[in-house]
């Protein structure tokens, strides 16, 4: 049923497939997408696969599973920090969006609170791990005025590791983006679903468990798997924060451009790159599975 | 208040007692000022009046949706005024879009009896009536989505009717509708009214519909009610100048008012009670209380006022011409609707001469202010 | 009868106790920044110097060449990519929704494809483009643009799909194309006036966007406003800072605005 208006629509459209004028206007969105899009897609995933001098190879995909090799802590590292900001952003920013989706619509608490979180979810970058170390950096304000309080926290070290300063950071992105992206689907609740249940003789728990809560699961599993791939491509954030190692892999894959490269693995930058794809595409896949499964009543 | 009143108690209806409800809004306005009414068992009553009037309030504060800030409300005998929403037993269908989008027709419909603790087989059988009895079998397995508005409304009918409750609340269900879907449905909703004999309050704010289904209307205005009748003696004898004007077509016509009787279009028209006194005044007359007749040739003496014909348009079932007066000492120019049979709609074009006249049915007056 | 009235403010309750919350969580470390930045390291105390360095146009340009290079290089890479951005997305996607309606998942397949590629991948991806680019065009820092615009592609692609939806395309083009008008008069008289909010929203989202962009010109050594940025919190830490809050509080007030901007044309 959701299917049909794709089918017709392609249908139509090799139906109507004349090589005609039609066609030129889109030619320079096509080349463009084409050169800056998909060929660089297409350099990675094959440059995994070819050593320094374009003979293929499986090297350079042995080389991030090598005993010497950091790759597998780092890929480790940065599915359990993506995970869990994906998860508690998207816990908090949910019950976030539903505080601000029973304010006024037009109000200014409403807009203040989205263009802020819309600043920290999309702009923050380098920013944001420099407001993190004017706050919480030995000198920080808040571990100075904690110290006066009597209270040590410790070196201060903490905040440059990746399991909790770095979290701590990503979670200060991730909230807002969840405010983001899960708002319009609660704000497409309808207050007659509350109100028919109740007087259908449900109480306020049967509503979340039975109604709104069914409704919002897909969009929030998407939203979810949205802040995963968010946390996982993050790479300006700890870029700034975190200047000694890189125990992530967006920062090994940066480390790539900037040392030595040791000669016959100068393609293993991109074989963690293409390693970086595919777990975004598993994910995708997973979501889009989840997506056809639980939503049948969606409309389309 | 038992889970699953007997078929037979809710075939009978319940008894509903509206007393002297007050709700204030926003600190200042208020919605409902003093309002009450009493519902006789399975009498299916509608509630009438402009958007604000306080029709709405009346019907979400019977459901328990909002809290009265003063008065009782009474359902079988019993006060339910702080009963809470769920536990008040009450069927309600919503303007729009209340259907719940990720359960089928059926499941929509079992909901309520689910959350009753009914077994599954017993759900499924009366989930079948239910849909049978609004037409829907054949839907039972489709999403809101893919079911049209009038259908969906079916729907939450039968999820309404489904709990077997103490009052049927439809809140304006129909005005999402198209015209022809809405007097299909329309007809329907009575006719399954009829046929369960639940206790029906209906809000709407299409006096066509209100005055074709209820037992009795109930025109409100500025949150009190204006006059409680059945459509006939609404339509007829109207209580108020706003009722009058609110429930269908009305020519407002200017006329002088002696002894109970104004004198308008050169001829004279009985007065209900409560119209102005004597003096000028002005006169409500329904377009079917005009006559209309081709002025004579020449100059002949005939009682009536003339008047040239404007349009004259064919409504299907019946005609409307509307003529301007012509001016004259007492003022004229105005434009009044006349109702014609069908096939009479012809005999008129724009700019014959015409002369108007009272049929003679009793009109409400209002004072010249 | 007060049952629901108690639940109301309950729930009032629990709306300002989250929200509140959260924008503690989001405002200490923005706090933080302003107290490091307004610290006074010689003597102690409070002191707004970094902030009418910052100000002082000469004197930035003076004693931080590369902060002002970086910020006059993020300016130009804004504007050459909003002006790429819409001269590539406006007239394909119009087009497209009037004359090859099947390629319309194909094109939006496309334009959200950025968000699935990781900009770093990306980076690693457009390493053999970018020295065709320099080959051809030179070492220009403004270059980038040509990836930033992938990057703002699925923002853009939303905003101006949105715009389209909201207006029909399809009639008004029609109606314009039986009255006479050429493609060309089509896009440039009705489509055009009719998607302002649109391209309008487009273009700041972008604007933001590539004022926030980092992890490309850093790996690629240009130098843009977050790469100088960065740079200088090696050197001074309160200015870089003083940088960072501005350019958060610039983004907020563009995002803020827009926020208007949306409404009045819907209304």
């Amino acid at each position: 049923m959701a299917d049909r208006p794709v089918l017709t629509g392609t249908r139509r459209a090799l139906g109507g497939f004349r090589p005609s004028g039609a066609l030129a206007g889109v030619v320079p969105f096509f080349a463009y997408t084409t050169v800056f899009l998909l060929i660089p897609t297409i350099v990675v995933v094959v440059g995994a696969f070819v050593d320094g001098s374009g003979r293929p190879t499986l090297d350079n995909i042995a080389a991030l599973g090598g005993s010497t090799s950091s790759f597998l802590p780092a890929l480790q590292h940065s599915l359990v920090l993506s995970v869990v900001t994906a998860v508690t952003g998207a816990v908090i920013g949910a019950v976030l969006a539903y505080a601000v989706s029973t304010a006024r619509p037009d109000g200014m608490l409403k807009r203040f609170v989205t263009a802020l979180c819309g600043v920290l979810a999309q702009f923050g970058g380098v920013a944001l791990a420099f407001a993190f170390m004017a706050t919480f950096s030995l000198q920080g304000f808040l571990t100075v005025w904690l110290t006066n309080l009597g209270i040590d926290t410790g070196s201060s070290l903490w905040l440059y590791q990746w399991d909790k300063g770095l979290m701590l950071v990503y979670l200060y992105f991730q909230i807002p983006l969840m405010l983001i992206v899960f708002l319009p689907a609660v704000e497409g609740i309808k207050p007659q679903w509350r109100e028919a249940t109740e007087t259908l003789g449900g109480t306020t728990w049967t509503y979340w468990r039975r109604v709104a809560g069914p409704i919002l699961m897909p969009s929030f599993i998407g939203a979810t798997l949205l802040l995963f791939t968010n946390a996982f491509s993050a790479y300006a954030t700890a870029a700034a924060l975190i200047s000694q190692a890189s125990p992530i892999v967006p920062l090994q894959i940066g480390g790539t451009f900037t040392s030595e490269v040791i000669l016959g693995q100068e393609n293993v930058g991109k074989a963690m790159a293409m390693a970086m794809v595919v777990v975004v595409a598993l994910v995708m896949w997973l979501y889009a599975w989840l997506d056809k499964r639980a939503s049948r009543w969606l409309v389309r | 208040m038992t889970a699953t009143p007997s078929p037979a108690a809710s075939a009978r209806g319940t008894e509903v007692r509206l007393t002297d409800l007050t709700r204030v809004y926003a600190g200042s306005v208020r919605a409902l000022d003093g309002f009450t009414l009493h519902m006789a068992p399975g009498e299916f009553v509608a509630l009438l009046g402009p958007s604000g009037c306080g029709k709405t309030t009346a019907l979400r504060l019977l459901a328990g949706l909002e809290d009265a800030d003063g008065g009782t409300i009474e359902v079988g005998g019993k006060d339910v005024t702080s009963v809470p929403t769920n536990k008040r037993d009450m069927g309600m269908v919503f303007q729009a879009y209340s259907l719940f989008p990720h359960m089928t027709a059926r499941q929509n419909v079992e909901f309520g009896l689910e959350l009753r603790r009914q077994d599954k087989a017993t759900r499924h059988q009366r989930a079948a009536e239910m849909l049978d009895l609004v037409g829907l079998s054949k839907q039972a397995d489709r999403f809101a989505h893919q079911m049209s508005g009038g259908q969906q409304q079916r729907v939450a009918l039968a999820r309404a009717l489904a709990i077997e409750p103490q009052v049927l609340l439809l809140d304006e269900p129909l005005s999402a509708l198209d015209a022809k879907v809405r007097s299909q449905l329309r007809d329907e909703i009575r006719r399954i009214q009829l046929e369960v004999g639940t206790t029906t309050l209906f809000v709407t704010h299409d006096q066509e519909e209100a005055l074709a289904v209820a037992d009795r209307v109930g025109v409100m205005n500025a949150g009190r009610l204006e006059q409680l009748a059945s459509p006939a003696e609404l339509y007829k004898n109207p209580a108020t100048p706003f009722v009058a004007e609110f429930v269908g077509l009305t020519n407002r016509l200017r006329c002088t008012v002696s002894g109970g009787v104004a004198t308008v279009l050169g001829g004279s028209v009985p007065l209900l009670a409560g119209s102005a006194g004597d003096g000028p005044a002005v006169v409500l007359i329904r377009p079917e209380g005009v006559e209309i007749s081709t002025a004579p040739a020449g100059s002949g003496s005939v009682a009536g006022a003339s008047a040239s014909v404007v349009s004259a348009s064919f409504l299907g079932a019946s005609g409307k011409i509307v003529a301007r007066l012509d001016a004259s000492a007492g003022g004229g120019g105005e434009l009044v609707s006349v109702q014609v049979d069908n096939t009479d709609v012809t005999a008129y074009a724009p700019g014959d001469r015409v002369i108007l006249s009272p049929r003679g049915d009793a009109a409400l007056a209002v004072a010249v202010s | 009868m007060s049952t629901r009235h108690t639940e109301r403010r309950k729930r009032a309750a629990l709306r300002w106790g989250v929200i509140g919350l959260t924008l503690l969580f989001f405002f200490i470390p923005l706090y933080g920044m302003l107290e490091f930045t307004t610290r006074d390291l010689i003597s102690g105390g409070r002191t707004g110097r970094v902030w009418t360095t910052l100000v002082d146009v000469g004197q930035v340009t003076d004693r931080y060449p590369a902060l002002a290079e970086g910020f006059l290089a993020s300016l130009a890479l804004a504007l050459f990519t909003v002006v790429v951005m819409l001269l590539l997305l406006v007239p394909t996607m119009t087009w497209v929704r009037l004359r090859l309606p099947g390629l319309t998942r194909t094109v939006e397949f496309i334009c959200l494809l950025p968000l699935t590629v990781p900009a770093i991948v990306l980076v690693v991806g457009l390493t053999p483009i970018y020295a065709w680019v320099s080959y051809l065009l030179g070492e220009g820092t403004v270059w980038l643009g040509l990836a930033y615009v992938i990057l703002v592609l699925p923002y853009a692609y939303r905003s101006l799909d949105a715009g389209l939806r909201a207006i029909d395309v399809k009639t008004l083009s029609e109606a314009a194309r039986s009255l006479g008008a050429s493609w060309l008069r089509v896009m440039w008289q009705i489509v055009l006036p009719n998607l302002r909010t649109a391209v309008l929203s487009a273009s700041f989202l972008s604007v933001a966007l590539v004022l926030g962009e980092f992890t490309i010109a850093n790996l690629f050594s240009r130098k843009n406003l977050q790469v100088a940025m960065y740079e200088l919190g090696k050197s001074d830490g309160q200015l870089s800072v003083a940088v960072g809050l501005a350019s958060l509080v610039f983004a907020f007030v563009v995002l803020f605005a827009m926020s208007f901007v949306g409404r009045k044309e819907k209304s």
